[in-house]
């Protein structure tokens, strides 16, 4: 049985089924009378929507970055600090750009968001595979590093001029609703559901795909068939990186505009998690990604409506807490890919 | 084999000096990079740990809760696990102890403090135990889990001081209402606070006598009796220790439960002993400085003791270091990540410094290979 028979796992059913509900209640809420109602619209509104694609966006792209890392053999738990890493990047070069005009400066920001997001993607391949540390630590390694530099680095005072703006797609964004979802988004966002695709191809239906499944499901004999195995590992881990890098540098270039110490947030484990409960799948992924998005969105639409008598605390705990009920729910129905977290050492060598 | 008290000590000891060492250089370097000057501020970081009588007792006050949460982060590893809760669990150690302490009053203080203690622990074992519990029976890993209850614990904490006000929420159960806008609790009751060695301006107080014991006891839990056996055996090999008839699961359960208490002692101990109150700034990253600890102490009670000590020294001369030459306080977290990587890769040192490995030495910390089942 290959791994993409295991696609319709029960995860990744639920969370698509999901965003398909999503998607029916929006439209039946948003152009007919139910939008009356303000549960309704807290629940299934344009906004809401809007909130949970822009929230998603960072979770898709740090799930991406797990699942090309997770294939190929190599747990990635550095995420979150390969995000804050990305996003402290683009900011530094975003501000030192803003005399530019502003493409060529957000351009700037992404590329280093990529750069510096591929470099913490080697030094995790690097520390764990060439020094052999546990890949959990070494992942608590940059993450700690990554909080440690931004703020020693961080010039409070600096600011950064300019976002990326919303580019509209003629004809598909005067569908109604969906169409103002999907269709009028910055490019970072277009980027993440494009790798969705690219990635499930790559994955699934290329050599190299097959090649990066094998090393990570069974070392030795995608070895003795000739392939390098830790090549496809620091590949796939520094890809990887860049992922995650760019999910920071959406945070910076798109979503919120300026960096803060630790605005990550918890996002690098979110994606995670979404990872596993999307069965290392991209699109399992991205519906568990929504999943997630949707929770944080919930939170900032009820507290918008003012709606709920229940303190806001607890409704910031909705994203944490579903995704503990997540993890707790669906794991034991998955299967990671059999020879994560081990190193693979070429038979009778030692050092 | 025979080998010498004295040689194996100097064994287990080698790479982690090494580790601080180089970090410690590598950090200069950084510094010299970006334009601050290492040597003025190492020297305002020495003197901020050693310099004086004050510098020492902020190295000691310092040193207390980590400790702990490096003991409860290393008691984890014993048995295999990652616990990377520890900052959650010390928080709700904290509200916990914070709860009883306000109240009750009348109570002489000799019921009043063990049981504001007491308190304090269950709060952490609960908050330890949950991911263990979830971990065994829905094979939830528990890394992930307690990595969102730090968050859930944060917020929650944050809910129980809330002063109210923004869009007519009510203020938390636990908030000072003569704090103003200040989210804080009150100060706990004075038959509640653990008492000082050396008053102020000092502030040393007996929570870290409290803290040495607890290793003592952790080391004899973990090396001297068949819980701890049973406990390392899990660690080592699951199923090993399932054929030897072990009770896996329960041991799972127990070793995280075991480390929430030790995590929820520490933010009771910090907050009973020193801190007097809950204000959502103290709970900091103590949480993540136990897993340098813990790694830099080999996971061994004295170990860990003795890495509190170089971890908690850092912290207390941070303040100094940035206040004397002016380079960010934060630059220590950089440091300790170098420290982490390089005793947790100890083939970095050893590549890097040509020491040869010892025939008898084990290397590898192996914590998961996977995130579903064990």
């Amino acid at each position: 049985m290959g791994r993409t028979g295991q696609f319709w796992k029960t995860s990744s059913i639920i969370s698509m089924a999901f965003a398909l509900f999503l998607v029916v209640m929006a439209i039946l809420v948003n152009t007919t009378s139910l939008n009356q109602q303000v549960w309704l619209r807290v629940l299934f509104g344009v906004s809401a929507l809007n909130f949970t694609l822009r929230a998603s966006v960072p979770l898709i792209l740090g799930a991406l970055s797990g699942i090309l890392c997770e294939r190929s053999g190599i747990i990635n738990i550095g995420i979150e600090g390969m995000m804050l890493a990305g996003a402290f990047a683009a900011f530094v070069a975003k501000v030192a750009t803003n005399s530019w005009p502003l493409p060529a400066s957000l351009a700037v920001g992404v590329a280093t968001a990529l750069l510096v997001g591929g470099l913490m993607g080697l030094l995790h391949a690097l520390l764990s595979i060439r020094f052999r540390m546990d890949q959990i630590i070494s992942g608590t390694v940059i993450i700690i590093l990554a909080a440690g530099f931004s703020a020693y680095l961080f010039d409070r005072s600096a600011v950064a001029e300019g976002k990326f703006g919303p580019v509209r797609i003629p004809l598909l964004a005067d569908i109604p609703v969906l169409g103002s979802v999907l269709f009028e988004n910055p490019p970072i966002t277009y980027l993440a559901l494009l790798l969705v695709v690219v990635i499930h191809v790559a994955l699934f239906h290329t050599r190299w795909g097959l090649r990066t499944r094998a090393v990570g499901e069974h070392p030795r004999a995608a070895d003795t068939v000739g392939i390098n195995v830790n090549r496809y590992r620091y590949v796939n881990t520094v890809l990887g990186g860049m992922l995650a890098g760019l999910a920071g540098g959406f945070l910076v270039l798109e979503a919120v505009g300026q960096f803060q110490e630790g605005m990550t947030a918890g996002r690098g484990f979110i994606s995670l998690a979404a990872m596993i409960f999307g069965n290392w799948n991209p699109f399992g992924a991205l519906g568990a990604a929504t999943l997630f998005g949707y929770t944080q969105a919930l939170q900032n639409e009820l507290l918008l409506a003012g709606v709920t008598q229940v303190p806001r605390q607890f409704i910031s705990m909705l994203p944490y807490v579903v995704t503990i009920v997540a993890v707790s729910g669906f794991v034991g129905r998955v299967r990671p890919p059999a020879a994560e977290g081990k190193v693979y050492e070429t038979e009778g060598s030692s050092e | 084999m025979n080998i010498p008290v004295w040689r194996r000590l100097g064994r287990a000891i080698l790479i982690p000096v090494l580790a601080l060492l180089t970090a410690l250089a590598i950090g200069a370097l950084v510094m010299a990079i970006f334009g601050d000057d290492p040597v003025r501020a190492y020297q305002g970081l020495f003197s901020g740990a050693f310099g004086n009588g004050r510098a020492w007792s902020t190295t000691i006050r310092k040193m207390t809760p980590l400790i702990l949460t490096g003991l409860s982060v290393a008691v984890a590893f014993k048995a295999g696990l990652f616990n990377i809760g520890a900052s959650g669990q010390f928080i709700i150690g904290t509200i916990c102890s914070v709860a009883v302490g306000i109240h009750f009053e009348g109570l002489p203080a000799f019921v009043h403090l063990p049981l504001a203690i007491a308190a304090g622990i269950a709060g952490g074992t609960l908050w330890g135990a949950l991911p263990g519990l979830l971990k065994v029976y829905t094979g939830a890993h528990e890394v992930i889990v307690t990595i969102m209850l730090n968050y859930v614990a944060s917020l929650f904490a944050g809910w129980t001081v809330y002063a109210g006000g923004t869009q007519g929420q009510q203020p938390g159960p636990l908030w000072d209402p003569t704090a103003g806008a200040i989210s804080e609790t009150p100060d706990v009751l004075a038959s509640a606070q653990i008492p000082w060695i050396v008053g102020p301006p000092y502030r040393v107080h007996w929570g870290v006598v409290l803290a040495l014991l607890v290793a003592v006891v952790m080391w004899w839990l973990i090396y001297r009796t068949t819980v701890g056996f049973e406990l390392r055996t899990v660690g080592q090999n699951a199923r090993a220790a399932r054929y030897a008839g072990m009770r896996v699961n329960g041991m799972i359960i127990l070793a995280m439960a075991l480390a929430g208490a030790l995590a929820g002692l520490a933010g009771t101990i910090e907050t009973l002993g020193l801190n007097h109150k809950f204000a959502p700034e103290f709970s900091g990253a103590v949480g993540f400085d136990g897993i340098t600890v813990a790694l830099l102490g080999q996971t061994h009670p004295l170990g860990v003791v003795l890495s509190a000590f170089m971890l908690g020294a850092l912290d207390a001369g941070a303040a100094r270091m940035q206040f004397e030459s002016g380079v960010a306080a934060d630059i220590i977290q950089v440091i300790q990540a170098l420290v982490l990587a390089f005793v947790a890769a100890p083939t970095l040192i050893r590549t890097l410094y040509r020491v040869r490995r010892a025939p008898d030495e084990v290397e590898t910390t192996t914590l998961t290979t996977g995130w579903a089942g064990r």
